[in-house]
């Protein structure tokens, strides 16, 4: 594994040249534009609500942002462009210059940091399953034989994948291509469990069409720290970014956000998902920081 | 433009280990192959009985024969795919839907396309056919009559016969078709070609390499299946008949 | 049994209706860029310089062989970077604008095919006379060979319209948000993908069918 990784860091160093050349901040300044990713699905980060707009913590956060942006290049309006990007492009969509931030649920970890660069974090969570509370399903090892989704492109489902080969456990593993369809396969009976960043699981109940039967369970696989994702090598975008981002956390603004999405009826069906805030997520208000938990 | 070509990537190991890149293209190659060629037969299957029946001088099968063709060519691939995928679990009886939504995601995303692909190309062939059959000579209908023959009879050992090596021709280009409507089972998660070269760009951040090689493969695939339909077209000619259908 | 629950559909109308033009525009963009480009690339293809009808017998071969799923995703690959660097960030929805280039792109090869074929019906004594009369190549296409063909092969262009209409639901490959893709995403967020599957199948047939029976009465008139 270590040799290649080693060889796939050299790959990559290798081909990870920035498209642009021109810095974003300059981009934004000429054009009095920027483009911003968000995800379609990401219940409670970043998803429609039943007017086709985009809402959510992650949402929040990136406006946030985007108001420092205004304020460091002391313009008087930005006009901002939504892109939605799923899990498989959302990486491609940000190096080749299609969007220019996106703050959904994007785990920042050190392979993909050798594509793109990441802001603070924005959130913390950890890997677990979904299911039937009458599956009978307790932890990962029920999972042996049996078909399992998750949704493609993200770090569960390479997880998941790995855990299948290292322990040899035959689960047949459906990759959706988002976490809506992940969940319909999940409802529908084709699958027994989803597995994902238990944040989103949690939003998936709140929009399931019984949420009582639904259940998060198991013993999380990973930590990991969501971020926002931008340009490689763009340090003074990343500066304004994380000064935004530092901003928020330190003067309780983020935990007025959180409480609003976390602890409050949410759209689309008006459920709570009643997750109180997390240890992890407290310190990392407390000390904001963009390390990768892996 | 400012990119690393690096071709060496479908050598590298893949993330969960124990193969290559490029091992992961020829499985997509393979599953391509496999759910165009199955398709295929149903299609050939369904869509000689339909063209058939829609000639057949009998009200009531010519009908239905008339309304499959319409269905299945006026709604959109993509859509039919979904509605096998998504929606027929789910109208079966409960029994079976379970049953068929817990077998092997694999089996699922196959069989889906496959009955997909087949009936929607069937309704393509049934039209040549149909072509094929009407552009026959009425004397060979009164031959079949002279000779005796009952309906079913003339179908079976006159008409059929004579349109089935008429319609070769025009049927190659529906062969040729049902390789690249086979990309559509990606939408529905089959690990076919186009869906490993979006699985590659994922994985590898090298998409224009990714999807050279794929574009390769497909064109590789059209040139294989024009090759040897030309030497069946040429093994199957009726002299004096030229060409098919249309 | 499945218990239908249509009710998510009437308050969705609204969005279904603007993904129904969507669908549309792509659909007209990839008949007019196609037929013009199409035109083209059959005139080049018929040309006798060999180098021009090589280029273009290319062309057409590629856009054949190759499937509408990857060719939608090779241009939303090369798009925005080629967009970008001809009208810098003045671009909107970069996925509409990739959709529209594939498609008509895409088409032009299909459209070429049928015009290509439909020059060829015209006598070829018809050339010769226009040649005759001191027209150039380019004023007997235009003038005499074109009018005709387009005339004997409307019917197979409208099918091929009614074909393209129905291709255009593939974008859902790139998330534009068309009829199709709308439908899809209205059922998933109210958990009736079904329902709304159902319904969006039953629109693409109406719409679908009463086109091609329009284009099959147009042909019997055609034929006289």
């Amino acid at each position: 594994m270590k040799k290649t990784l080693l060889a796939a860091s050299i790959g990559l160093a290798v081909l990870s040249a920035p498209v642009l050349a021109e810095g974003t901040l300059d981009k934004i300044k000429a054009s009095g534009s920027i483009t911003l990713g968000h995800r379609e699905s990401s219940i409670p980060f970043s998803y429609y609500n039943d007017q086709q707009q985009v809402i959510g913590y992650s949402q929040e956060v990136m406006l946030k942002v985007v108001e420092a942006i205004k304020a460091e290049l002391k313009l008087a309006a930005v006009q901002t462009k939504l892109m939605p990007v799923t899990s498989a492009n959302r990486i491609t969509l940000v190096q080749n210059g299609t969007v220019d931030i996106e703050c959904g649920s994007t785990t920042n970890n050190t392979e993909r940091q050798r594509q793109v660069a990441f802001s603070n974090s924005i959130f913390v969570i950890g890997t677990k399953l979904l299911a039937k509370k009458t599956s009978g399903l307790k932890d990962f090892p029920d999972l042996a034989g049996k078909n399992v989704v998750t949704t493609a492109g993200t770090t569960s489902e390479r997880l998941l994948r790995k855990m299948n080969e290292d322990k040899k456990m035959a689960m047949n593993i459906i990759s959706a291509k988002d976490h809506g369809e992940a969940f319909l396969t999940l409802e529908s009976g084709r699958a027994v469990a989803f597995m994902m960043d238990d944040a989103l699981l949690y939003g998936e109940i709140a929009k399931a069409r019984k949420p009582a039967d639904w259940q998060v369970m198991g013993t999380a696989q990973s930590q990991e720290a969501y971020g926002c994702m931008m340009r490689k090598d763009d340090p003074a975008f990343k500066k304004v970014v994380d000064g935004a981002i530092a901003k928020l956390q330190t003067s309780g603004e983020a935990e007025k956000i959180y409480n609003k999405w976390f602890m409050n009826p949410i759209p689309p069906k008006g459920l709570n998902l009643n997750m109180p805030i997390s240890a992890e997520l407290k310190a990392l208000f407390a000390a904001p920081n963009d390390k990768a938990f892996d | 433009m400012n990119y690393n070509w690096n071709w060496g990537v479908f050598l590298s190991e893949t993330p969960s280990g124990g193969t290559t890149y490029l091992a992961w293209l020829f499985e997509g190659l393979q599953w391509t192959v496999m759910l165009s060629l199955s398709a295929w037969l149903i299609a050939l299957l369904v869509g000689f009985v339909i063209g058939v029946l829609r000639t057949v001088p009998h009200r009531g099968w010519s009908t239905l024969a008339t309304a499959y063709v319409e269905i299945f060519r006026n709604i959109p691939l993509l859509v039919q795919l979904f509605l096998w995928y998504f929606v027929m679990p789910e109208l079966l009886p409960e029994a079976w839907g379970m049953a068929f939504k817990q077998s092997h995601p694999l089996t699922q995303q196959f069989l889906a396309a496959m009955v997909c692909l087949g009936l929607f190309t069937a309704a393509r062939v049934a039209e040549q056919v149909r072509a094929g059959i009407e552009s026959l000579p009425k004397g060979q209908w009164a031959a079949g009559q002279a000779l005796g023959f009952t309906l079913p009879q003339i179908y079976r050992y006159v008409l059929v016969p004579m349109a089935a090596r008429i319609v070769v021709p025009p049927l190659t280009s529906e062969f040729l078709n049902i390789f690249k409507n086979s990309a559509v089972a990606t939408t529905i998660g089959l690990i076919e070609l186009s869906r490993q070269a979006q699985q590659l760009v994922d994985y590898t951040a090298q998409p224009y390499e990714a999807f050279i090689a794929v574009t390769v493969l497909y064109l590789a695939i059209n040139v294989v299946v024009m090759f040897l339909m030309r030497r069946l077209e040429q093994r199957t000619r009726v002299p004096g008949f030229i060409g098919g259908g249309q | 049994m499945y218990e239908f629950d249509w009710s998510s559909i009437p308050g969705a109308l609204p969005l279904l209706a603007k993904g129904l033009m969507v669908t549309f525009e792509v659909t007209l963009t990839a008949i007019v860029v196609g037929i013009v480009w199409g035109t083209l690339l059959a005139v080049a293809r018929l040309s006798s310089n060999k180098l021009v009808s090589f280029a273009a017998a290319s062309y057409v071969n590629l856009f054949r062989s190759v499937p509408l799923v990857m060719v939608i995703l090779w241009f939303y690959l090369i798009v925005p970077q080629l967009l970008r660097s001809v009208f810098g960030d003045a671009l909107g929805d970069i996925r509409l604008a990739s959709a529209l280039i594939a498609f008509s792109l895409f088409e032009a090869a299909y459209y070429s095919e049928i015009i290509r074929a439909g020059i060829q019906s015209v006598a070829r004594g018809q050339i010769a006379a226009g040649l005759a009369l001191g027209m150039t190549y380019a004023q007997t296409m235009r003038l005499v060979v074109l009018p005709q063909a387009f005339r004997n092969m409307t019917p197979l262009l409208l099918t091929q319209a009614v074909i393209l209409f129905q291709d255009t639901s593939l974008v859902y490959v790139i998330g534009l948000s068309d009829f199709f893709g709308t439908a899809y995403k209205v059922g998933d967020r109210d958990g009736r993908l079904v329902e709304l599957l159902l319904f969006a199948g039953a629109i693409y047939f109406i719409i679908s069918f009463a086109a091609s029976q329009l284009v099959k009465r147009l042909e019997s008139r055609y034929a006289r």
